[in-house]
């Protein structure tokens, strides 16, 4: 039997705790030097692959914006390594995390600038399509919620392991929108409910 | 499909739609979650290494120029996986109120004071044994527009980097013996009584430190074993 410990929601007031943005902007002497660890820029000097951004919004059942929200997301660098102990092959890029954090701002927009992922083995060793974990937090979400972003132009979808389980009707909903710009910005909305609800992972 | 971290772990979390708590009503996905197989992706998970925080990140009173007001606290534990093995260099990170329930927010319009003196947001590393150590103060209860007259138990809000992504907790600890429990939904929303008690930390007689701070011992166990086999060609 289990005796993990449950979780609760992140609640409003995360922000000058979890995000730098927040530190900065509460802490009311400023007399501490935070070093800010955890950040919405993953793109580190050292890294290699295609700069790209990704934007998007987090709406609510009645399809409002979501502006204390919390997105996490978790991804391979452009080889498709994770910098993780328990990604077991070659390093991966030196300085790159694959871990990001936003908050959503006053009008409920995240923003993060990274690379693109390459291909991830999968099950089977079959490769999935380049991904990206996406958690969420909030007020009102007593747990964070899984899902994940794909690209758009990407033949490798066809044939993702984890895309395949997903409805073809409700596929759309974890595919990102490439907007273009350079680097490319793709956007990403989330829907918690609604006709268009996002695709939520029970992992 | 097998899953290596088993979703039966997650009985005990709070189902997102808890009408009690009323934000959880639009917040809350109306469709079935997908179960889908554990891969890399969901297997690996950050690691922040001691680079990451600084002396006196886990020290909430030594922040500023002077103290804070309230009760001085220690608060620390273990963090464990399941199978109760130590989960060293994780990420703890914690915000929290001041003595006065009110939070360094703008959000917080709760009329109790500010502290000049508190910020309320640290951060430390486990160590080997998955061992971490905070210096605070007691947050105090506040007011929260849920129902008429709701007010919050004193917490103190954590999150948690484990084995692996899927393993990430945010939770919120919880001091012995609140008379708010009984009209809490967020506390309530884990509706098994023994999960729900592993979020309050127990009062620690042995740790607390004479004439200086009193003790509370709050572990928490992530998700996940640390002896999952991981081979990189065989997730299926």
């Amino acid at each position: 039997m289990s005796e993990i410990t449950p979780s609760q929601t992140v609640g409003p007031f995360f922000a000058y705790g979890l995000t730098p943005v927040g530190r900065c902007q509460w802490d009311p002497n400023g007399t501490y030097a935070w070093k800010n660890s955890v950040e919405s820029n993953l793109v580190t000097p050292d890294v290699s692959g295609s700069r790209i951004r990704i934007e998007g919004s987090v709406f609510d059942g009645d399809g409002k914006p979501i502006n204390d929200c919390m997105i996490e997301i978790w991804q391979a660098d452009a080889q498709g390594r994770y910098a993780s102990p328990a990604d077991n092959r070659a390093l991966p890029n030196s300085g790159f995390k694959g871990f990001g954090r936003s908050a959503t701002d006053k009008t409920g927009v995240f923003a993060f600038d990274t690379i693109k992922p390459g291909a991830v083995p999968g099950p089977g060793g079959k490769p999935q399509a380049p991904h990206i974990v996406v958690a969420i937090f909030s007020r009102g979400m007593l747990r964070q919620v899984y899902t994940r972003l794909y690209f758009p132009d990407e033949a490798a979808n066809a044939a993702d392991p984890v895309l395949n389980l997903v409805p073809a009707e409700r596929r759309g909903t974890l595919i990102a929108k490439k907007a273009g710009g350079e680097p490319p910005v793709y956007h990403f909305n989330v829907n918690m409910q609604g006709d268009n609800e996002t695709v939520f992972f029970e992992v | 499909m097998s899953l290596i971290y088993p979703t039966k772990s997650l009985e005990n979390f709070p189902k997102h739609l808890t009408p009690g708590y009323k934000s959880t009503l639009k917040r809350s996905p109306t469709k079935p979650l997908m179960i889908i197989p554990h891969t890399l992706s969901e297997l690996t998970g950050p690691v922040y290494g001691h680079n990451a925080v600084q002396e006196g990140d886990n020290d909430l009173t030594k922040q500023h120029r002077g103290e804070p007001l309230g009760e001085r606290i220690i608060v620390h534990g273990q963090v464990l996986d399941e199978d109760r093995r130590p989960v060293k260099s994780a990420l703890v990170e914690l915000w929290q109120a001041n003595a006065c329930g009110r939070y360094v927010h703008n959000v917080d319009q709760h009329p109790a004071p500010l502290d000049p003196n508190f910020t309320g947001a640290g951060r430390t590393i486990t160590d080997d044994n998955g061992y971490y150590k905070f210096i605070t103060i007691k947050p105090g209860a506040y007011p929260w527009g849920n129902h008429p007259n709701a007010w919050r138990p004193n917490h103190i809000h954590f999150s948690v980097f484990g084995h692996s992504f899927v393993s990430r907790l945010v939770t919120q600890m919880y001091f012995p013996g609140d008379y708010l429990f009984p009209f809490d939904p967020i506390f309530n929303s884990v509706t098994d009584e023994k999960a729900r008690n592993r979020m309050i930390a127990a009062f620690d007689l042995d740790n607390t430190v004479p004439d200086w701070a009193l003790a509370f011992k709050f572990d928490i166990v992530l998700r996940g074993r640390e002896a999952t086999p991981l081979d990189n060609d065989d997730h299926h």
